[in-house]
C-alpha cells in the first residue's frame, strides 16, 4: 500500500505522486495545482476528522477525506 | 441573465479569471453598476453586461462566473468557453479578454490564464491586489512576465482603485491594435486539434479551437458530449485515435495539468520571489483557532449567538423610533384629511401597513451587515468547512451551507447562490430547503403577533424573555424542516456518486467599510421599494375589494358601526373570502384573517398592511383613532363574541407562517434555477401543506391544554 493524502497529519507535508484514479475530481484537484511534484501539507481536519484542509500552491484548499485517499503522496516531513 | 445592456453592436470586453481574484470587484470599477463581491470562491453565479468608456468609445464588459480551468463538465461550467468562442446568443465573441489574476496567488491563476492566451483571442492581463504583495512577502518582476507570456500585465488594486487608469489605457491599446496571443504548449495537441476540425469539416460540422481542444482533453466531459450530438457516434473512435496520438496512452487531462503547471513554473522563474510573508502568521492563528474542532464550532455558535442578540435586542430602539415616527405620521395625515372610508385606509392600510414593514429596517441593516461581514472577511467558507460533516447526514455538502446562511436575509439569493453545488441533487435539496430559512420578510409578521399575543414573561433572572423564546423557536423550527426536506429528497436521489468538497479557503480580509456601506445601501433600497410597490399595491386591492359595493345610508334602526360591519361582510372580499374560509376554521380563522392571508402569497409581509387595511374598513372594532394595530387584532372577535386571536391559533398562524411558501420571487427564482414548473409547484404545494397542518396542530394540541 502506497501512502496517501489521507495518511498525513497535521502539520506533516508530502510530494504528489498521482492519483490512484483519475475520476472528476481527481481532474479538479489537478488543475487546482495538485499534480504529481507539487509539495503538499496538511492544516488541519475538520470536527470529526473531515473534511481536511491542505496547503498547495501557497494556498488553503479543502477536500473530504474520501478524496484525500486518492491523492497518492510520498512523506517529506 | 440580467444584461443592463445588450446592445450588440458595441466591442465585447470579458472579465475571466479564477474565482475570488477580484473580476466583480473590477467590473463594478469600471461600470459603475453593483454586482455582488465577496470574499468567498464562487459569489458570480452568471454572466453580466455592463457599459464603460475606454479611450473615448463604449465598450460592452461581460462579468463572468469564476473557473479553474476552461475544462468543463457540466453546461454551467461551459460559459466561459462559450463566451470566448462568441457562442452564446446575443453576445458576439469578444474583441477582448480582461484576464483576473491574483498577484499573490500566479502559480494556480496562470492555469487558466495560459489556457486562455491560447484561445487565440486579444487579451491582456490585470495583476490583481497587488496591495497585498508586500504582506504576503512576494516579489514580482511584472516586465520580464509581460515579456515572456506575450501580452499586456497591468499591476491594479481593484479594491483600491490604482492602476486602473493604466489599465484602461493598456486595454484601449489592445482593442486599436487587437493582435491575439498564440500560445502553444503542446504542439502534437495542436495538431490534433487541427486534424480534428478538419475531420469535422469534411463531415460539414464547423467547431471552433477552443471547443475542439476541450473535446479532446477533457474525455467524457461536457464539450465532448456536446460535439458529440453534432457529429454523431463516429466522434468516439475520431477522438480515441487523436487521443492516443497525442498523448501515448495517457490520460490527456492528467498530461495537461503537469505541463501547464511545469511551463507555468519556468514562467516564473526569476518572475517571482516569495519571501517570509508577514501576514500567514496571524492567519495562520485565526484559522487555528476559528477552525479547531472545538474551538471552532464554540466560535461558530458564538458568532450565530451574536447575530441573534444584535438582531432582536440591538435593533428594538432604532425600531421603537421609526415605528413612533410612522404613528405621528398616520396620526397627522389623519387629522389632515376628512374622516372617512379614504382617510382610514391612507392611515391605517398604507402609512400604517408599509409602516410596520419599514420599522424592520434597522432588523434588516443589522442582519445584512452581520451576512456581509461573514462574506467578506473569508468566514463563510470556513463555516462551510466547519459544517461539512453535519451537512453530509442530512445528504448535503458543507457547500449548501453558504446559500443556507444567505437564505436568512432572503431565499432568493441563497438559492442562486446553489450554483457553486457541483452535486446537482444535492443542489436542488438545497434550494428546496432554503426557503424555510427564516428570511428577513417574515421577521415582521413574527414581531407584530409575538408583541400583540405573547406575554413579556422573563425567567431565569430576565435572562430568558418568552417573547425571544417563541421566536428562537420560530427560526429553529424553520432550520429543522429545511433539514428535513433536504433529507427527504436526498433519500429521494440516493446517488452520493459526485458528491464533493472541493472549496478553497480564501485569505481571511479585513472588509472594506465602503464596500460594506455600498452593499447595506442596496439592501435597504431594494427592500423598501418592495415595501413601496408590492405592499402598496395588494393593500389597494384590499380596500378595494373590502369597501365595495357599497350601500350609501344605513337601514333604519341600525347603528353605523354595525352598518359597517354588515358593509365589509357583504363587500367582494367578505363573499370570496367567505367562501373558502370554511377550510379554514379549524385552524380558528374568521374570514378576515382569511383573506389577509390568502392576500399575502404574493408577499408574505403584506399580511400586515392586509390586516390593517380589513380592521380600518371594519367599524366594529374600537373607532379610536389612536388605536394601533395590535390592539385592533386583540379586539377582534367572532360572531359569537369569542376573541378570534387566542394563543393557540396565534401560534398556529405563526407556524404557517414560518412553514409556508408566501414568496413569489422565491418561487421565479426556483423556476428558473431548477429549469422547470415542476419544483416550485411541489414545493408550494408541500409546504403550504406543512403550514396548515403545523397550525392545526398548534389549534388542537394548544386546545387540550387549555391555552385557548
Ligand atoms: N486586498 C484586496 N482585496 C480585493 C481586491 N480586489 C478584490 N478584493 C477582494 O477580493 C474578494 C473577491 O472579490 P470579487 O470581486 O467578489 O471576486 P470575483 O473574482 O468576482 O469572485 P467570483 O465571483 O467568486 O468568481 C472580495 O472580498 C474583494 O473585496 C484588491 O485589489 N485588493
Ligand atoms: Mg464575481
Amino acid at each position: 500500500m502506497s501512502t496517501t493524502l489521507a495518511d498525513l497529519r497535521p502539520g506533516e507535508a508530502g510530494v504528489v505522486e498521482g492519483f490512484a484514479q483519475i475520476d472528476e475530481t481527481a481532474q479538479r484537484l489537478m488543475q487546482m495545482g495538485v499534480v504529481e511534484g507539487m509539495e503538499i501539507e496538511i492544516l488541519r481536519y475538520a470536527p470529526a476528522g473531515d473534511p481536511i484542509e491542505v496547503r498547495v500552491l501557497g494556498y488553503a484548499l479543502s477536500l473530504r477525506g474520501k478524496e484525500a485517499a486518492n491523492v497518492l503522496v510520498s512523506r517529506s516531513g | 441573465m440580467s444584461a443592463q445592456d445588450s446592445s450588440p453592436e458595441l466591442p465585447i470586453v470579458v472579465t475571466l479569471g479564477n474565482p475570488n481574484t477580484g473580476k466583480s470587484t473590477l467590473f463594478n470599477r469600471l461600470t459603475g453598476l453593483r454586482q455582488k463581491v465577496g470574499n468567498y470562491p464562487g459569489v458570480t453565479v452568471e454572466q453580466v453586461s455592463g457599459q464603460t468608456e475606454i479611450g473615448g468609445r463604449q465598450v460592452r464588459l461581460v462579468d463572468v462566473p469564476g473557473t479553474y480551468s476552461l475544462a468543463a463538465m457540466s453546461p454551467d461550467e461551459m460559459i466561459a468557453v462559450d463566451v470566448l468562442r462568441g457562442g452564446i446568443t446575443d453576445m458576439p465573441a469578444p474583441a477582448a479578454a480582461l484576464i483576473v489574476v491574483d498577484a499573490t496567488n500566479l502559480r494556480r491563476n496562470l492555469f487558466l490564464a495560459s489556457q486562455i492566451l491560447e484561445a487565440g483571442v486579444p487579451a491582456l492581463i490585470a495583476l490583481n491586489m497587488v496591495d497585498r504583495l508586500t504582506a504576503e512577502g512576494v516579489h514580482l518582476d511584472i516586465e520580464l512576465l509581460s515579456k515572456r507570456l506575450g501580452v499586456p500585465l497591468v499591476p491594479i488594486s481593484a479594491a483600491n482603485g490604482t492602476g486602473i487608469d493604466e489599465l484602461k489605457a493598456a486595454l484601449d491599446a489592445v482593442l486599436r491594435a487587437p493582435a491575439a496571443p498564440h500560445l502553444v504548449l503542446n504542439q502534437s495537441l495542436e495538431d490534433a486539434v487541427a486534424r480534428l476540425s478538419t475531420q469535422l469539416a469534411e463531415r460539414g460540422v464547423a467547431a471552433s479551437a477552443i471547443e475542439l481542444r476541450r473535446a479532446l482533453i477533457d474525455a467524457g466531459g461536457y464539450a465532448e458530449q456536446r460535439l458529440g450530438q453534432r457529429v454523431g457516434p463516429e466522434l468516439e473512435a475520431m477522438l480515441a485515435e487523436l487521443r492516443l496520438s497525442v498523448g501515448g496512452g495517457r490520460n490527456l487531462a492528467t498530461l495537461e495539468a503537469r505541463d501547464r503547471y511545469s511551463w507555468i513554473q519556468a514562467q516564473l522563474k526569476g518572475v517571482e520571489e516569495r519571501g517570509p510573508s508577514q501576514r500567514h502568521a496571524a492567519v495562520d492563528t485565526a484559522d487555528k483557532v476559528v477552525n479547531h474542532p472545538v474551538l471552532g464550532t464554540l466560535f461558530f455558535a458564538l458568532v450565530m449567538a451574536m447575530v441573534f442578540q444584535a438582531v432582536f435586542a440591538w435593533a428594538a430602539p432604532l425600531v421603537d423610533a421609526i415605528d413612533y415616527l410612522t404613528s405621528a405620521l398616520g396620526a397627522t395625515v389623519g387629522s389632515h384629511l376628512p374622516p372617512g372610508l379614504l382617510n382610514r385606509f391612507i392611515t391605517e392600510g398604507v402609512i400604517a401597513g408599509v409602516g410596520s414593514v419599514v420599522v424592520f429596517l434597522p432588523q434588516i441593516i443589522i442582519l445584512f451587515t452581520f451576512i456581509i461581514i461573514l462574506e467578506d472577511t473569508g468566514y463563510m467558507a470556513r463555516a462551510a468547512f466547519l459544517m461539512d460533516r453535519a451537512m453530509r447526514a442530512l445528504g448535503l455538502s458543507g457547500q449548501s451551507f453558504i446559500p443556507m446562511l444567505s437564505s436568512f436575509a432572503c431565499a432568493v439569493p441563497g438559492i442562486m447562490g446553489t450554483r457553486v453545488i457541483a452535486n446537482r441533487h444535492d443542489r436542488l435539496a438545497t434550494i428546496m430547503a432554503a426557503p424555510f430559512m427564516t428570511c428577513s420578510a417574515r421577521l415582521p409578521v413574527y414581531s407584530l403577533l409575538i408583541a400583540a399575543f405573547v406575554p413579556e414573561r422573563h425567567f431565569l433572572g430576565g435572562f430568558i424573555n418568552l417573547q425571544g423564546l417563541v421566536l428562537f423557536a420560530l427560526y429553529m423550527l424553520g432550520i429543522v424542516g429545511g433539514a428535513l426536506t433536504a433529507w427527504l429528497i436526498s433519500r429521494l436521489y440516493w446517488s452520493r456518486a459526485k458528491a464533493r468538497f472541493l472549496l478553497e479557503m480564501p485569505p481571511y480580509r479585513m472588509p472594506n467599510p465602503r464596500a460594506v456601506l455600498s452593499k447595506l445601501l442596496s439592501r435597504a433600497v431594494t427592500f423598501l421599494q418592495r415595501a413601496g410597490t408590492i405592499i402598496f399595491s395588494v393593500a389597494l386591492v384590499v380596500w378595494v375589494l373590502a369597501s365595495f359595493p357599497r350601500d350609501d345610508a344605513a337601514p333604519a334602526g341600525m347603528s353605523d358601526a354595525d352598518f359597517a360591519a354588515q358593509q365589509l361582510s357583504d363587500s367582494y372580499l367578505g363573499r370570496m373570502s367567505r367562501s373558502v374560509t370554511p377550510l379554514f376554521e379549524p385552524l380558528g380563522w374568521d374570514w378576515k384573517v382569511t383573506a389577509a392571508v390568502i392576500a399575502s402569497f404574493p408577499a408574505r409581509e403584506v399580511v400586515i398592511a392586509a390586516l390593517g387595511t380589513i380592521y380600518a374598513v371594519d367599524g366594529t372594532t374600537e373607532d379610536n383613532a389612536n388605536s394601533t394595530l395590535t390592539s385592533r387584532i386583540r379586539a377582534a372577535r367572532h360572531a359569537d363574541g369569542a376573541p378570534v386571536y387566542t394563543l393557540p391559533m396565534v401560534l398556529g398562524l405563526l407556524i404557517f407562517y414560518a412553514l409556508c411558501l408566501q414568496c413569489v420571487s422565491t418561487i421565479a427564482v426556483m423556476r428558473r434555477e431548477t429549469g422547470t414548473w415542476r419544483w416550485p409547484l411541489f414545493a408550494w404545494v408541500y409546504m403550504s401543506s406543512l403550514g396548515y397542518l403545523g397550525a392545526w396542530l398548534a389549534v388542537v394540541v394548544g386546545g387540550r391544554m387549555g391555552l385557548g
